[in-house]
This record gives C-alpha cells, sequence and structure tokens, in this order.
C-alpha cells in the first residue's frame, strides 16, 4: 500500500510540474511578445509538498527594466495562483540590480506603485499597453503578408470581418497558428465581434486599400526590432548563465515529465 | 584603409570608440563589476570565437593595443574617441575626456576627441563644458543619459536642465551630439528606452546633429520613425553591425530598415571598441551583401558607394574632415607628386 501511494503521488507530481510549466508558458516577455519559457529565463520551477510553487527566473543582463522584469514576475505569480491547488507561490528573480525590490513586492502581493514608492510615478498600463500595441502589430503584419500570399487582393483583406477571416481555409498550418496569435491580441485595439473589421490600425481605423503596402512597411519596423531584441536577448542570456542545464530546452508544456520527478 | 579587390581605397571613420579602464582596481562598487560584465558579454556573445579577448585584457587595455587594434590590424583610418564617465561606479571614472585625451594626445591625426556633459552637474557641469570645449576644441559630445548619479538613474534630453546645456554646446561650436539612449531607470514605471525626447530636442536644435548611438536600439522601429521626421538626426551602428557575424539574416533586415527610413547618408559605422574590434566588422561587412528577399522586401540595395558612406564619407561630413588632405597628413601619400613620376 505504501508503494502504491508513493506511485500515485509521483504522478500527480508530474501533472501538476505539467500544469505549472504549461501556466508558465502563457507569461510573455512584454517587449519581446515572447513566452519566458521559450527565452530561457526560468532557471528552476517546483512543487513541494505543501503545493508551494517555487520559480526562480534571470534575465539577460544584470540592467534589464526593473518594469519589465516586474511585470514578468507579478504575471507568472497571477498565472500561477490560477491553478485551483497552488496554495502558495514563491517567484525569485536572481542577479538583478532590482532583485530585492521586485522579490518583496511580488512575495508581498504589492502592486508595482507600492513596490517602488517614489521611483515610480504611477503604474505599468500605459507601458504595457504600449507594447501589447506593439505585439498586435508585428502579429498583424504576419498575419496580412501570409493572406496576401495566400491569394487575397489588398481590397479583400482591408474588408474582412472576424467572422471571414476566421472563416479562411489556410491550406497550411502556419495560417491558422497566425491567425490564432492574431487573435489574442485583437481586443488590445478595439472590440472584437464577429462581424467587426479584422484588420485594423493601432487606433483602430480602418486600413486603406491603397497605401496597405506603406502600412505594412511601418510595422515591418516593428517586427525587425522585436526579432532583433529577441536575438540579441538570447545571446547576452547564454553567456552570463549555463543554459546546457536539464532545465533549459525542455522549457515547453508537455517536455518536462522526465526532470519533474527529480525534484523529490 | 581598406582596399577592395578592384583595388579602390575606401577611408574609414570608426564613429564611436573607447579608451576605459573597467579593470577591478578601478570599480566603486558592485555596479562597477556588473557594467563591466555587461560589456564583456556582449563582446563574448557578439564577436567570432577567434576574437574573443581575455577578461583582463577587456577590463583594460593599453593605448598602443587600441592603436593596433585600430589602424594597424583594423582598418580604421580616423576614430572619434567617445567619453563614458560613470563617476558613480569608477573611483576614476570609466572613460573620461581626459583619458582618452591621453590617446587623442600621443596621435592627434588619427584621433577626434569628443567630450560630455551631464545636465544634472548645473553651473559646475556649465563650466567644465567651457574649459573642455576650450582646451579640447570640441566638435563633438556624447551623452549617455542612463549615467547614475546619487539617487538620479538617468535624465532626458527634453528636461529643462538638459536644455540649457545644448544651447551652451551650440554657442561653443559643438555641433554633433552623440546619445547614447537608455536605460533611463527613474520613473520606474516609464520605458527606460524611450526615444521620443530626441524627437523633441531635434526639432527644437536645427543647428545641432544628432546622432544616436545603436541606432536606438532596442528601440529601432521609434527611432526609425524619428529620424525620418528630423533632419538633423542620425543612427550609430554600434550593437547592430556586429550581428553580421552571428546573426546575418537580422543584421540584414537592420540595415535595409535604416536605409529604407533613414536613408544612406545617415548611417555612421561605429566599432564600440574595445567591445568589438574593426579588422573583423569591416571585412565582414564589406563582403555582405543583402539578401535577395530582405532586399525584394524593401527595395533597399547596400551598393559599394552606400557602403562608402557608412563607413567614413557620413562621418567626415559631419565632422569636417577633408578626406585627401587627411590621407597627406597621415603620410598615405605626399602633396605633390614628384614630376618624374
Amino acid at each position: 500500500m505504501g508503494l502504491g501511494y508513493i506511485l500515485v503521488s509521483r504522478e500527480l507530481l508530474v501533472d501538476r510540474s505539467e500544469e505549472v510549466w504549461r501556466q508558465l508558458h502563457t507569461v510573455v516577455d512584454p517587449e519581446l511578445d515572447e513566452p519566458v519559457t521559450d527565452m530561457g529565463f526560468i532557471s528552476r520551477a517546483e512543487v513541494d509538498a505543501d503545493d508551494c510553487v517555487h520559480v526562480d527566473f534571470r534575465l539577460p543582463t544584470y540592467w534589464c527594466a526593473a518594469n519589465f522584469a516586474y511585470m514578468m514576475a507579478d504575471d507568472m505569480r497571477t498565472a500561477l495562483r490560477a491553478l485551483p491547488w497552488v496554495r502558495k507561490t514563491n517567484i525569485v528573480l536572481g542577479d538583478h540590480m532590482y532583485a530585492d525590490a521586485i522579490n518583496n513586492g511580488v512575495a508581498q502581493g504589492l502592486s508595482f506603485q507600492e513596490t517602488f514608492k517614489d521611483e515610480a510615478t504611477g503604474n505599468l498600463d500605459e507601458l504595457r499597453r504600449t507594447f501589447l500595441v506593439k505585439a498586435f502589430q508585428r502579429r498583424q503584419e504576419a498575419l496580412i503578408k501570409h493572406v496576401l500570399s495566400a491569394g487575397f487582393t489588398a481590397n479583400r483583406v482591408v474588408g474582412l470581418s472576424i467572422a471571414e477571416l476566421r472563416a479562411i481555409n489556410f491550406v497550411d498550418a502556419q495560417g491558422g497558428k497566425l491567425r490564432e496569435r492574431y487573435m489574442e491580441r485583437r481586443g488590445v485595439i478595439s472590440a472584437s465581434a464577429t462581424d467587426d473589421l479584422a484588420f485594423v490600425s493601432a487606433e483602430g481605423h480602418s486600413l486603406p486599400e491603397l497605401e496597405l503596402s506603406s502600412y505594412l512597411a511601418a510595422l515591418r519596423r516593428v517586427r525587425a526590432n522585436a526579432e532583433f531584441n529577441g536575438a540579441l536577448c538570447r545571446g547576452l542570456l547564454e553567456v552570463r548563465f549555463d543554459m546546457t542545464t536539464p532545465l533549459s530546452g525542455k522549457t515547453k508544456p508537455g517536455c518536462r515529465t522526465a526532470a519533474a520527478t527529480a525534484q523529490q | 584603409m581598406y582596399k577592395t579587390a578592384s583595388g579602390e581605397e575606401i577611408f574609414i571613420i570608426d564613429g564611436h570608440t573607447h579608451f576605459w579602464d573597467g579593470s577591478p582596481a578601478n570599480h566603486k562598487n558592485i555596479h562597477g563589476k556588473q557594467f563591466i560584465d555587461c560589456f564583456y558579454a556582449y563582446h563574448t556573445g557578439l564577436s567570432p570565437k577567434e576574437e574573443v579577448w581575455p577578461k583582463e585584457k577587456f577590463e583594460k587595455y593599453d593605448a598602443q593595443t587600441m592603436y593596433d587594434d585600430l589602424f594597424v590590424r583594423g582598418y580604421d583610418d580616423m576614430a572619434i574617441l567617445q567619453p563614458t564617465y560613470l563617476g558613480d561606479f569608477y573611483k576614476e571614472g570609466f572613460n573620461t575626456t581626459e583619458r582618452n585625451a591621453t590617446m587623442k594626445n600621443k596621435h592627434p591625426d588619427r584621433f577626434i576627441l569628443n567630450g560630455a556633459f551631464d545636465p544634472r552637474d548645473g553651473s559646475k557641469g556649465l563650466e567644465y563644458l567651457h574649459v573642455l570645449a576650450e582646451r579640447y576644441q570640441l566638435k563633438g559630445v556624447k551623452l549617455y543619459t542612463a549615467e547614475w548619479r546619487g539617487d538620479s538613474k538617468g535624465y532626458k534630453l527634453t528636461d529643462k536642465d538638459s536644455y540649457k546645456f545644448l544651447e551652451t554646446a551650440q554657442k561653443l561650436g559643438i555641433k554633433n551630439i552623440h546619445v547614447h539612449k537608455g536605460p533611463t531607470i527613474i520613473p520606474l514605471n516609464r520605458d527606460a528606452f524611450d526615444v521620443a525626447d530626441i524627437d523633441d530636442v531635434a526639432t527644437s536644435f536645427q543647428g545641432l546633429n544628432f546622432i544616436v548611438e545603436h541606432c536606438g536600439l532596442p528601440r529601432l522601429d521609434d527611432f526609425c520613425w524619428i529620424a525620418t521626421q528630423e533632419t538633423n538626426v542620425y543612427g550609430g551602428l554600434a550593437v547592430a553591425l556586429p550581428f553580421i557575424h552571428s546573426r546575418p539574416g537580422y543584421f540584414a533586415h537592420i540595415i535595409s530598415e535604416l536605409l529604407f527610413w533613414i536613408g544612406e547618408d545617415k548611417i555612421l559605422y561605429g566599432s564600440d571598441y574595445g567591445i568589438w574590434t574593426p579588422k573583423w566588422l569591416i571585412d565582414k561587412f564589406m563582403a555582405f551583401e543583402l539578401p535577395e528577399e530582405v532586399t525584394k522586401e524593401t527595395g533597399q540595395t547596400l551598393s559599394l558607394q552606400t557602403k562608402k558612406k557608412i563607413l567614413g564619407l557620413n562621418a567626415a561630413k559631419l565632422y569636417g574632415i577633408d578626406i585627401e588632405a587627411q590621407k597627406i597628413k597621415l603620410g598615405y601619400q605626399s602633396a605633390a607628386k614628384p614630376a618624374y613620376a
């Protein structure tokens, strides 16, 4: 009976660890619009016997912006707390100029302003929105280009409703993926009911057909910048930390079963 | 001097070099160590393996090493010395104008010496700027808006005091304002790398040129937009250029966006020495061609003429360098050819 109990318990732990990684995968680096798991930021994610989740994370430099670091820590906390069995979270940022302040603030559930007091003049809503809009633009550019290459005219693209976009039967898997990623951010700009326009500008306006290519050129800039930053961050992180530990490279949901048991 | 396969000579002005002391003996606190460590991560992360230096050399190199790396082993013909003070992190400063001046004094025709100011230094700072301008006949300054100073963790060009200093610079004939953006930390809720203040001062100070180092990265998208609006905004290639080795695909996208938005007349080469060295950067840049799909997408090409502008002609214009006269000064060729030649 004792043995049976241990086996059940282990399976449970494996499931829970997978759930933890799945939740962490929903947290993005706001600047890069990429999951913190894919970026290699998570160096430890464990569940202890008291259903407390311990997460250690690290960033590419000691100087990385404190506001984004705080956002990621706070988002991790929220994502993990959404799991019904989680009783506590312990999220620890390491090797960072504001590590102590961020770790304390997030542990106590303080707002950004409460965490930093005189060093901040408000919360992060505006900054967060700026980068959600950039993410929207980047995802939109990728999708519009794909829709155009699938044979749709500019005239047709600018007039597509959300329902019509959803109904497109892409021949390749990439199209569906780009559409899904775009729709995750469409609501950042304006209401997105089925008969609303699928593609609007960051200001919420319809896109002028004749200027679609110059509009896309402007968005291309946002994409090039984000991709460059992503590559730079990956490179710096690799130099700074040992990325060949068993954790890295296995950070996607579903890949964690082997390492998950090692913790107990 | 770089010579192409067909024998054409390209005069190279390195827009961004440092003569720093980041050695442990000079650290004032942990931030001094973290600062040079971060630079070293950029160096090791983006340099070809065979070009990576030992940490000790990176922390502090001597004048001869720098001269050789730039002008003997490297293809630079001239280089601009850009200071970075960091007095809160380093006992003697990281890379002051005075320290850079020791390089300039040894090789006056090789170097252009830039100064610096910090608007938070008030009237003393204005005095210091006058002294520097007079002593070194400054044509340019480098501003590091992210510098920590006591409780302050950076400043903006739109701060009232920044305006005072820019007005003074203009009066003193300092025309070139090199700006290293971010991370300007406080207030913490704002974007530390925001480049909007450059837009503002570029409009207000039409007589000054604003050279934004590493093209506003990590806000290259916003920078391109600003530079399109303002005729006096330039982009320095440091940080972007080393990608030519490790991620040439990303470099292709970045350089073609820069060409598309700000144009070939406003991009300046800079090695950011000692983070990277001119030899490999320029070998790779000269051999580089934009992939066809990038050219198709952006309509841009990277011709030999464009490369010449980026590598030297644009900086020569900003600093009033007569390249032919400079070649003679450097002993490349005699002023008048002998009659029997």
